[in-house]
């Protein structure tokens, strides 16, 4: 910018963007809020802050509900379908940025048309083949419906951010004598850190969200905090402060990460579509 | 030791042919350039060689073994890029020792082997330093030095220094002309550069088009250009082709004459012209005239050549110095 | 350009790939054809047939052809129509939502002010928020009709507060879904404005391009191609809401297609029925899918 804004004008744009900024954020800071608040105040909605902070209600969430099992379901989820779907991933992006054939284009958009199909379509036989399997409620099975159900994104992600790194660089450890793993392992990986690191939190993201196939297929031993949250549904768990802090658990790391992964949490976002 | 032989090479992507078979032998310590415009295929070709591009038929033989198939690595050559192509998250030393780590080198003779060509290359003080805090030429360096250490029979430059600002291309070239007498391996080195290919080559190799027009050394190429083309992509300012009437005299389609190779008068000559432009280089002038029948041409005139546009002169080209070529371009040798 | 070598590791690098997406996409889709020609339910394993058995595919369990009988029962379904209906709805609104809040809170973003990076975390944060805890924490502690926080602000300035869930709970399911999806359009539209050009912003301000033209015929263009991308991405997820209304309950006014398969499958353990109607959902997502690819493609391509 080579002019300067008016002061005036700055002001009143940062008023506006604060209060547009806090209408949106909202929900979640009343949820964090309510979380601290006694189970009177939290329905009393009339006093906006709480008379006396207190963290009780988390300790009655974790004690009722187990808050840590379903958590560490959440993280292992999440990491673990994030990381065998980067495994089968890398070497499929690798091939379509740099050793391209006349199909690739079309490969690449049938992976994604993969997406277009409705889960329902798939939900009764993929319920009853886990059922046979005794996968229904196991961790393992969970994990391999979300790296399949992220794995065209996370190759189309891939896929554009390799295409950004010359071909040249590749060809040189090739007359360096690295074979492709190699390539692959010290030289493609190492220089695509951040465009890995972004799909890498988009997935999670997505997999620690994901409400319906954990819904569907999970009831309680590799419950995630979906279900955690699911059960606050019933009218049994209605009281505002505990629901609110299991909704504060729930969606904390994943905003917390967010946090501070900023810059590569917005190129995630943006599927790598929009430079 | 370090020959290199093309048998009938060629490329080809279905019905797009990119080399229609090249065949060249050259000899070990040889300093072989490929020159001509771009797209002309010297890229390819030289890709061709590395193992980087599979051959459509034909083979090419190094040290006399064939290796038409084997992998870049197995071939005992090694590459610079245009680009360089470092890699950006290793060290200078993690750069140059890569291809001796792949090859399962023992640690202490990697580290032997980086230190020479570290202290050969000026780049001692930089090991631990990352690409991207390196100067142009310090990146060709390291470029450099990552081919040096491996030992190769043969060298391939791909455009090295088409990235490098002017002085700093004078430089390098002058760098790698003393390591190649100092190595006495094998090069072959592409350029679009007619320049860098008279300096540095023994013999160069002009393409058009993926064929072979000539081989030969700079001053074979300058003096007895076989083709049109040759004569007109070797040395600079271009020769000036004229063809129609007074190309007939000499029963050729078309004749050529260097710019250098131009007498100047202003009394009386074989073609009258008129100064349109005239450059002042300091050492030369390039005069670009108007020379009616023969068309525009340039004239080099040596030292301050005090020449008013508009003013009327006259050429005299020097006999032994005009090249003849029939109409399928080829030179007519008397 | 490669060796055919490379070509061939090419090949062998995306063919793990390949095939777990074609099972992923295949086998369910033939078993769900499959069981949706069958008369199948869980609850009733042995019913009286008097047609022939096809050979068990997964199990012994007595399962008999039913012709199209299955979809004879979920397309004459009234909550069939219904719930094809809500999807469409669901889809169109949330997307004209994101996309026209999206430019707008877009265009104020882009403009500077103090704490940019502060105000622009805030309005990502609800594309981070699990399905699940938005639409409890909007359905209880945003709009309970008796102590929420709207009925509260409706209250305090004398107005009745609305009883979202009973008398408009489609509204409802559309406002939480957009609360999600805004959030999302507005950062592609954002990353998309940051790259126009500086030069032809100072370039329009010269020629003293209006503000409302510089942005009808400037930034509109620019902005094609994102929102290409924004309706695209978010269709996909919008055709498969399911959280939302699984949690809140709002099956009947709001149930979308995935939520009755769901139902008819999982609840009413009619896996003939619920087969029928998966296959109806992907004839629906296909059609939706090629009149979108149609629409945009043109714009994806450039």
């Amino acid at each position: 910018m080579a002019r300067r804004e008016t002061m005036q004008r700055k002001i009143f744009i940062t008023a506006l963007a604060w209060v547009v900024g806090l209408i949106v954020f909202f929900p979640i800071l009343w949820t964090v809020l309510t979380s601290f608040k006694t189970e009177g105040d939290a329905i009393n909605i009339s006093g906006f802050f709480s008379t006396g902070w207190t963290t009780e209600a988390y300790s009655v969430v974790q004690s009722r509900s187990n808050y840590v099992q379903f958590a560490w379901n959440s993280v292992a989820l999440a990491l673990g379908s994030t990381f065998f779907a980067l495994v089968i991933a890398i070497p499929s992006a690798w091939a379509m940025a740099f050793a391209p054939g006349k199909r690739t284009k079309d490969l690449l958009m049938w992976m994604l048309s993969t997406k277009m199909m409705p889960p329902v379509g798939a939900l009764i036989p993929i319920y009853l083949i886990f059922r046979d399997l005794g996968l229904l409620d196991t961790r393992g099975g969970i994990i391999t419906v979300l790296m399949l159900l992220n794995l065209p994104i996370i190759i189309w992600m891939l896929y554009t951010y390799f295409k950004e790194i010359p071909g040249e660089i590749l060809e040189a450890s090739r007359m360096d004598g690295a074979s492709l793993g190699k390539e692959l392992l010290y030289v493609l990986t190492p220089m695509a850190i951040p465009g890995i690191a972004s799909t890498l939190l988009l997935n999670i993201i997505l997999a620690w969200n994901e409400a319906f196939w954990t819904l569907a297929l999970t009831t309680k031993d590799a419950a995630p905090l979906t279900q955690f949250i699911a059960s606050y549904s019933s009218p049994e768990g209605l009281f505002w402060a505990k629901l609110s802090a299991a909704s504060t658990m729930a969606i904390a790391p994943i905003l917390v990460l967010g946090w501070f992964a900023q810059k590569q949490l917005v190129r995630g976002l943006t599927f790598g579509a929009v430079k | 030791m370090g020959t290199i032989s093309l048998k009938n090479a060629r490329k080809a992507f279905g019905d797009v042919v990119i080399i229609p078979g090249a065949s060249l032998d050259i000899k070990n310590g040889e300093f072989v350039v490929f020159v001509g415009p771009s797209g002309c295929g010297k890229s390819t070709l030289l890709r061709m060689i590395a193992g980087l591009e599979d051959l459509t038929s034909g083979a090419i033989l190094i040290d006399g073994k064939d290796m038409t198939e084997a992998a870049p690595s197995k071939r005992g050559l090694s590459m610079v890029f245009q680009s360089y192509a470092l890699y950006p998250h290793m060290s200078v030393r993690g750069n140059i020792s890569f291809g001796l780590k792949m090859a399962g080198m023992p640690k202490n003779e990697i580290d032997a082997k980086v230190a020479k060509a570290a202290a050969t290359l000026n780049l001692t003080e930089y090991l631990d330093r990352k690409p991207r805090q390196l100067s142009g030429g310090q990146r060709q360096r390291v470029a450099i030095g990552r081919a040096i250490v491996r030992n190769p029979e043969g060298f391939l430059f791909d455009e090295p220094l088409s990235n490098l600002d002017a002085a700093l291309r004078v430089n390098m070239r002058l760098e790698i002309m003393q390591m190649h007498k100092d190595l006495g391996a094998t090069m072959i080195y592409v350029t679009h550069d007619q320049v860098e290919a008279m300096t540095m080559a023994d013999r160069i190799v002009v393409l058009n088009r993926g064929n072979i027009e000539q081989v030969g050394s700079p001053l074979e190429l300058y003096n007895r250009p076989d083709s049109l083309f040759v004569a007109g992509f070797i040395g600079s300012p271009k020769m000036n082709l004229i063809s129609g009437k007074p190309a007939e005299k000499f029963d050729a389609q078309t004749i050529g004459i260097r710019p250098e190779h131009l007498g100047i008068s202003l009394k009386d000559g074989t073609w009258p012209a008129k100064i349109s432009l005239a450059e002042h280089l300091g050492a030369d002038t390039f005069l670009h005239v108007d020379a009616g029948p023969c068309g525009m041409m340039t004239v080099r005139a040596a030292g301050e050549y005090d020449a008013a546009p508009g003013a009327k002169i006259f050429l005299t080209p020097e006999p032994d110095r005009i090249h003849c070529f029939d109409k399928d371009g080829k030179a007519i040798r008397k | 350009m490669a060796t055919q070598q490379t070509r061939t590791l090419g090949k062998l690098a995306v063919s793990p790939s390949v095939f777990v997406l074609f099972m992923w996409m295949i086998v369910p889709l033939a078993m769900t054809i499959y069981f949706s020609f069958l008369r199948y339910n869980l609850l009733d394993p042995n019913p009286v047939c008097s047609l022939l058995t096809p050979g068990a595919l997964l199990d012994a369990e007595n399962r008999c052809l039913a012709g199209f009988t299955n979809y004879y029962y979920f397309l004459t379904d009234p909550a069939f129509f219904k719930a094809m209906g809500n999807s469409l709805k669901l889809v169109g609104w949330v997307l004209a939502i994101s996309v026209a809040g999206g430019t707008l809170l877009a265009l104020l973003l882009d403009q500077p002010f103090f704490g940019r990076g502060f105000v622009r975390i805030m309005m990502i944060a609800p594309f981070l928020v699990m399905p699940t805890v938005s639409a409890l924490v909007w359905q209880n502690m945003l709009m309970d009709p008796v102590s929420g926080f709207f009925a509260f602000i409706s209250k305090s300035i004398g107005l009745q507060p609305i009883d979202w869930f009973t008398h408009h709970p489609f509204a409802a399911v559309v406002i939480m879904v957009a609360w999600q999806w805004v959030p999302f359009a507005t950062l592609i539209l954002l990353t998309s404005l940051q790259s126009l050009d500086e030069e032809q912003k100072e370039a329009a301000e010269m020629d003293g391009t209006p503000p409302l033209s510089y942005f009808w015929y400037i930034v509109l263009p620019h902005l094609i191609r994102p929102m290409t991308v924004v309706v695209l991405i978010e269709t996909i997820f919008l055709l498969n809401v399911f959280a939302e209304i699984y949690v809140t309950g709002t099956a009947g006014p709001a149930g979308n297609l995935p939520f009755l398969v769901y139902q008819y499958g999982l609840i009413a353990n009619d896996i003939g029925g619920a087969s029928a109607g998966g296959i109806v959902a992907v004839i629906l997502a296909n059609i939706v899918a090629f009149f979108l690819m149609r629409m945009i493609g043109k714009n994806l391509e450039a």
